[in-house]
């Protein structure tokens, strides 16, 4: 028997759309679906900028940067701090919450039906996040200028902070988000989160924590603030703390492939 | 070209925790038709289903979809078959079109989707955001986003089910349009008027194993010739069922549906009639139906498995619960 005709509005034209396609337009509804969350743009936004601007006008009144001995200007020390905060926040919370309420709301499974493959879904997570972290990156960037920071940016520090900070806290965070059930994932990313916040060393450097501070800077969230201001304060490429967070992403990756199934 | 069959499977056997989900089941779906498996919840229906749309890997046994194996060839069959998922697959925030869209995009030669939605009735929440759509526009946007890829083959798990019957019928023409356009299209279902009104080919499936499979008509045609319905005002006398098939001789069945209804199933005709008539009056019972009526494939799911449907599915729930 010979096919059908391919006539009539419903007659079967089947096939994939481009994978560059296919990924782009999962990244833009990833970030748009992050950026327009009430919940995920406090955490990417509105939580860093606060600190920022609570951490500069407050510890100026305070002299902070004299009580914790701090090389530096207030603001040039909180505001790499406070952009390693916003990536942390990114790629380990949002991502991991993103994740475990996929897997929940079956999206993932349904998404698995169309033609685009694991690897897409994944590089357009990844895209995703770093709009996301761009966007931060202009915001908390703007206010920092607006308060008078004056960065001394050494640009492949800076790359290769973000790119190792992503790169470690997604694979902790997906690894999170794989292990545990969706409200649990959410408890945990933002606890961790909270502690990591207060006492990683992420927000003040390594040196404000007293002997705790040689624990933090070996913490991914104490390596990619280190990170951060040695390529802000001084230019400069903070090879031990890169080191640090490549250490942490090779673990959190191979954590992540042993346990996680998208459904 | 001979035409190859868009699904076949055979011997599938799959396993959960040492239960048998699905026993040795063979299948096969002819193509530009539409096939609908019917069966109890908990019958193996979806995970029949997911196995063909490579969600899970056969314990046993072999499945065909478009000559394809749906694991190892998973990438070359999923831009040509369609799924629709029983209830959620989308994010809680997202807008049911932005989420058609998206779905789209990641094919090549897409349907319109504004068309899409008009045909389905989602223009009036094109702008909701999921978590907020009522169960059926989130059941009609599952259809819509199963079919707007120009499948060959859509699979559609429970397709009406939340569904007011407006939406119902929509559904169905809709899933009859697709099949004239040339699109094979595979349904599940525990509804049996759905089966009946919509499928060319029905299977019905119980406990895994495939019990009848033949259009609607072979299946009701087959077999004993009629059933009578009986609906009594009060709940029967203790017994009932027993004593009216005394009354009606061996070759007739007689199952109790609830505690004010029964069928009776067999070479039943007028004189079949009265005589259920008359025993209702011996021991003062009040008819509030009697019906002759054809096989319908509820009586064959009954004659098959001495269990309505229904009941099938109480059984299940209470398994679940207990």
């Amino acid at each position: 028997m010979a096919e059908l005709a391919a006539t009539g509005t419903f007659a079967p034209r089947p096939g994939a759309a481009p994978l560059t396609r296919q990924v782009l337009a999962q990244a833009g509804m990833e970030a748009r679906l992050m950026l327009r969350n009430g919940e995920q743009l406090l955490l990417a936004l509105v939580i860093p900028v606060i600190v920022l601007l609570a951490g500069v006008t407050g510890g100026d009144r305070i002299d902070l940067a004299d009580a914790l001995d701090l090389e530096g200007r207030l603001v040039d020390v909180l505001t790499p701090g406070v952009l390693a905060l916003a990536v942390m926040s990114t790629s380990f919370t949002s991502l991991a919450i993103a994740t475990g309420f996929e897997r929940r709301y079956g999206v993932i499974k349904r998404l698995g039906a169309s033609p685009l493959p694991r690897t897409g879904l994944l590089a357009g997570k990844v895209l995703a996040l770093l709009v996301v972290v761009l966007v931060q990156l202009f915001v908390i960037g703007g206010v920092g200028q607006l308060l008078g920071w004056t960065p001394q940016p050494g640009v492949l520090g800076f790359m290769l902070a973000i790119v190792l900070g992503c790169a470690a806290f997604a694979s902790l965070g997906l690894f999170v988000a794989g292990v545990l059930r969706a409200e649990a994932t959410l408890a945990a990313a933002n606890l961790i989160y909270l502690l990591l916040l207060a006492g990683g060393a992420v927000v003040l450097p390594v040196s404000a924590y007293g002997g705790f501070g040689d624990v933090a800077r070996w913490l991914p969230s104490g390596a990619l603030g280190e990170a951060m201001r040695t390529a802000l304060l001084d230019g400069g490429t903070g090879w031990r703390d890169l080191g640090v967070l490549a250490a942490w992403a090779v673990l959190g990756t191979g954590l992540t492939a042993r346990t996680f199934t998208w459904e | 070209m001979p035409e190859f069959p868009a699904v076949s499977v055979s011997g599938l056997v799959m396993e959960y925790a040492g239960k048998r989900a699905v026993d040795g089941l063979d299948l096969e779906v002819a193509r530009h038709s539409i096939t609908a498996v019917l069966g109890p919840n908990g019958a193996g229906k979806t995970t029949t289903l997911e196995t063909c749309e490579g969600y899970r890997r056969p314990h046993a046994g072999s499945v065909r979809v478009l000559e394809l194996d749906p694991i190892r060839d998973r990438r070359a069959l999923l831009p040509r078959i369609g799924v629709m998922l029983q209830g959620q697959g989308a994010w809680s925030g997202v807008r049911a079109m932005e989420m058609l869209r998206h779905v789209a995009r990641m094919h090549a030669h897409p349907l319109d989707v504004e068309m899409l939605a008009d045909r389905l009735g989602l223009e009036s929440c094109g702008r909701t955001p999921y978590r907020r759509l009522s169960g059926g526009q989130q059941q009609r946007l599952g259809l819509a986003m199963a079919i707007v890829g120009r499948p060959e083959l859509v699979f559609v798990d429970e397709p009406t089910a939340g569904m007011d019957p407006q939406a119902r019928r929509t559904t169905w023409e809709l899933l009859r349009e697709l099949r004239g356009d040339g699109v094979t299209v595979v349904l599940t279902t525990h509804y049996l008027d759905e089966a009946e009104q919509l499928a060319d080919n029905v299977h019905i499936i119980d406990r895994g194993r495939m019990i009848a499979s033949g259009t609607p008509l072979e299946l009701t045609r087959g077999g004993n010739s009629a059933t009578i319905r009986l609906v009594v005002t009060r709940p029967f006398p203790p017994g009932a069922p027993e004593s009216l098939r005394a009354t009606l001789g061996e070759r007739i069945e007689v199952t109790r549906l609830d505690e004010r209804s029964l069928v009776v199933t067999g070479p039943a005709d007028g004189s079949t009639l009265a005589r259920v008539s008359r025993w209702c009056e011996e021991h003062d019972v009040l008819p509030e139906s009697l019906i002759l009526g054809r096989r319908s494939l509820e009586d064959v799911f009954l004659e098959i498995t001495g269990r309505p449907l229904a009941a099938a599915d109480d059984t299940i729930e209470e398994a679940l619960r207990g």
